[in-house]
């Protein structure tokens, strides 16, 4: 398509404008609404909760996609992660040979990798969520919200795979089964309400700035490392006592820190609760609700524009 | 055309308070902006020219605006089935997707009854799932319940005639023919019933015997439904489902009446019939 149009051919013709008859009159005497228009918060909210099979199916569709082409099919669901794992303790634990003095170091490598890691890609898929949609979106109607939790409740799927993956780690190297695993499922449960928070966030940003998924790899990165996924945060702050205040607090209400060490908590026994950040249960809800509903309502007040251009 | 009989031509403004509008567009221009079409040379540079200076620095740092549609005003009635025609980029799909809501409207306002639909769900599904998988995840996104799309699930099947060959619902989608996967992705967008319906080059896909039946079931949906709108280049599927025809030209409406004058209009302006 050319940029400049030509002038037009002659006579654009408006018959059936009706002659003495406003518009907007006519829509609002037969109750018609504006197409596109966004809907008010709590009509959205219904809106997404009628969606809810859509977007279960939705995230269940791409978890079985992503490996039905290959000849093991969805054992890689596991072997991924178990893979991922082996990686990781082989830097670190052999060739590095750095444990810090953390007792059962594989067990709380591998669990701090696996949390992290369903954070981190959800966070990814959320940037891509709309930007790497937009087929679907400008092609069917419904809150676009669905896109970004959909997205991240696949990461929470995938997760499942890898926790299944992690039991046998954590049995594997004599971590007793306690009650306390039971803990597992709310944190994870925050988690997730975190990370779809952060991802409807990111859909946002990325919808109007798709660069924004060139760079958030480096960020990602950048907070892995802060987040103490294959150091024990606790130690190494009882080394440094002489650090700024403010760079422990940053360091100890984390969002991603509190996540990781409230799943070391319930899963491994030697992980104790001092080594927990303070407070660590009000900071991994205050984050779920902050993220969660500031996420939700942040996206929502684009939702129109979404899929333009 | 028997179906055309029942229906009211919407020309004749005497009937108008009998007849219900379900779409209005009122002066709508549609606008696209592209990102990155500047002149090969120093586009990086151009680029952060456009970060910086923001908005002004738009039009020199190759971010293009294309006028796809240009102040098009229509009002479609219940009951009708409305073919849109054009020339390739004459807006026809663009303004059909601001009807349903999917893209802003640069300025005018449409106003509708219910939640226009577009009849493209291939959007949703995934080659790499089976076709009984697509026919729930199609169903789900089009805002079906479980149930009504197990209901129907028989029903789409059978309209698509994937089956007629041997089982192939239960293959990947990535295997069926062209026209295969065409006809499926017709009957999962077809099984719903909507409000007003928009149909962009379906009718095009699927080997004659599919094209009947999907006429057929163009006409079951306008019967239930409000509106029907059509776009096609086959002036024979036009003339056969639709009563009355908008024609957009370079994003202008530049004819709006009954199918025969508008396509007599038409042929004549693209040199002759097809």
């Amino acid at each position: 398509m050319s940029q400049v149009l030509d002038t037009a051919p002659p006579a654009p013709a408006h018959p059936d404008a009706p002659p003495d008859d406003d518009p907007a009159a006519l829509a609002a005497r037969y109750g018609l609404t504006v197409s596109g228009a966004r809907p008010s918060l709590p009509a959205y909210v219904r809106e997404l909760w009628a969606r809810r099979h859509f977007i279960t199916a939705f995230a269940t569709a791409r978890l079985t996609a992503q490996y039905s082409q290959a000849k093991l099919g969805q054992v890689w669901q596991v072997a991924t992660p178990l893979l991922n794992a082996a990686v990781y303790y082989f830097i670190f634990g052999v060739l590095m040979g750095t444990k810090h003095g953390v007792p059962d170091y594989v067990p709380f490598l591998v669990t701090g990798v696996f949390v992290w890691t369903f954070t981190q890609s959800s966070i990814m898929a959320g940037t891509r969520a709309i930007s790497g949609s937009l087929g679907l979106v400008r092609a069917l109607h419904f809150p676009r919200a669905a896109l970004p939790v959909s997205y991240a409740l696949q990461q929470l799927q995938q997760l499942l795979f890898s926790m299944a993956a992690l039991i046998v780690i954590l049995l594997c190297f004599g971590v007793p089964v306690g009650v306390s695993w039971l803990l597992a499922l709310p944190a994870l449960a925050l988690q997730f309400v975190f990370n779809a928070g952060v991802a409807m966030i990111m859909a946002r940003l990325g919808a109007k700035t798709p660069d924004i998924a060139q760079l958030m790899p480096f960020v990602l990165r950048t907070w892995m490392y802060v987040s103490g996924v294959m150091w024990s945060i606790d130690r190494v702050l009882s080394a440094h006592q002489d650090m700024p205040h403010v760079v422990l607090l940053a360091l100890e209400c984390n969002p991603a820190t509190v996540y990781i060490d409230l799943m070391r908590f319930a899963l491994i026994d030697s992980f104790h609760a001092s080594q927990l950040p303070h407070h660590a249960w009000p900071l991994a809800i205050g984050w779920a609700l902050l993220a969660g509903v500031g996420g939700f309502i942040y996206f929502w007040k684009a939702e129109e524009t979404y899929g333009r251009g | 055309m028997a179906e055309q009989a029942e229906n009211p031509k919407h020309t004749e403004h005497a009937e108008h308070n009998e007849k219900i509008p379900t779409v209005i567009a009122d002066r709508v221009d549609i606008v696209y902006r592209v990102n990155g079409t500047g002149a090969g040379r120093g586009s990086a540079t151009a680029a952060l020219n456009r970060i910086v200076r923001g908005r002004k620095a738009e039009q020199a740092a190759g971010v293009r605006k294309v006028h796809a549609v240009k102040s098009v005003s229509f009002t479609a009635y219940k009951g009708e089935a409305i073919g849109l025609i054009g020339t390739n980029g004459s807006g026809k799909s663009t303004l059909l997707k601001a009807v349903a809501g999917l893209l802003p409207v640069e300025s005018g306002r449409i106003f509708t009854h219910g939640q226009p639909s577009l009849l493209g769900v291939n959007a949703a599904l995934m080659n790499d799932l089976t076709g009984e998988r697509n026919v729930h995840l199609g169903g789900l996104a089009m805002g079906m319940s479980r149930e009504q799309v197990r209901e129907r699930y028989q029903e789409i099947v059978e309209f698509s005639g994937i089956n007629e060959k041997g089982d192939f619902i239960t293959l990947p989608m990535r295997t069926y023919s062209s026209g295969m996967a065409a006809r499926l992705r017709f009957s999962i967008a077809a099984a719903k019933d909507h409000d007003v319906l928009m149909i962009d080059e379906a009718l095009a896909t699927g080997d004659r015997s599919f094209q009947k039946r999907s006429e057929t079931r163009i006409r079951e949906l306008r019967k239930h439904a409000g509106t029907v709108f059509l776009v096609s280049h086959n002036n024979k599927s036009i003339r056969d489902t639709c009563d009355r025809v908008l024609w957009l030209e370079r994003g202008e409406l530049r004819m709006d009446g009954p199918t025969g004058e508008v396509l007599a209009a038409y042929e004549e302006f693209t040199g002759g019939r097809r």
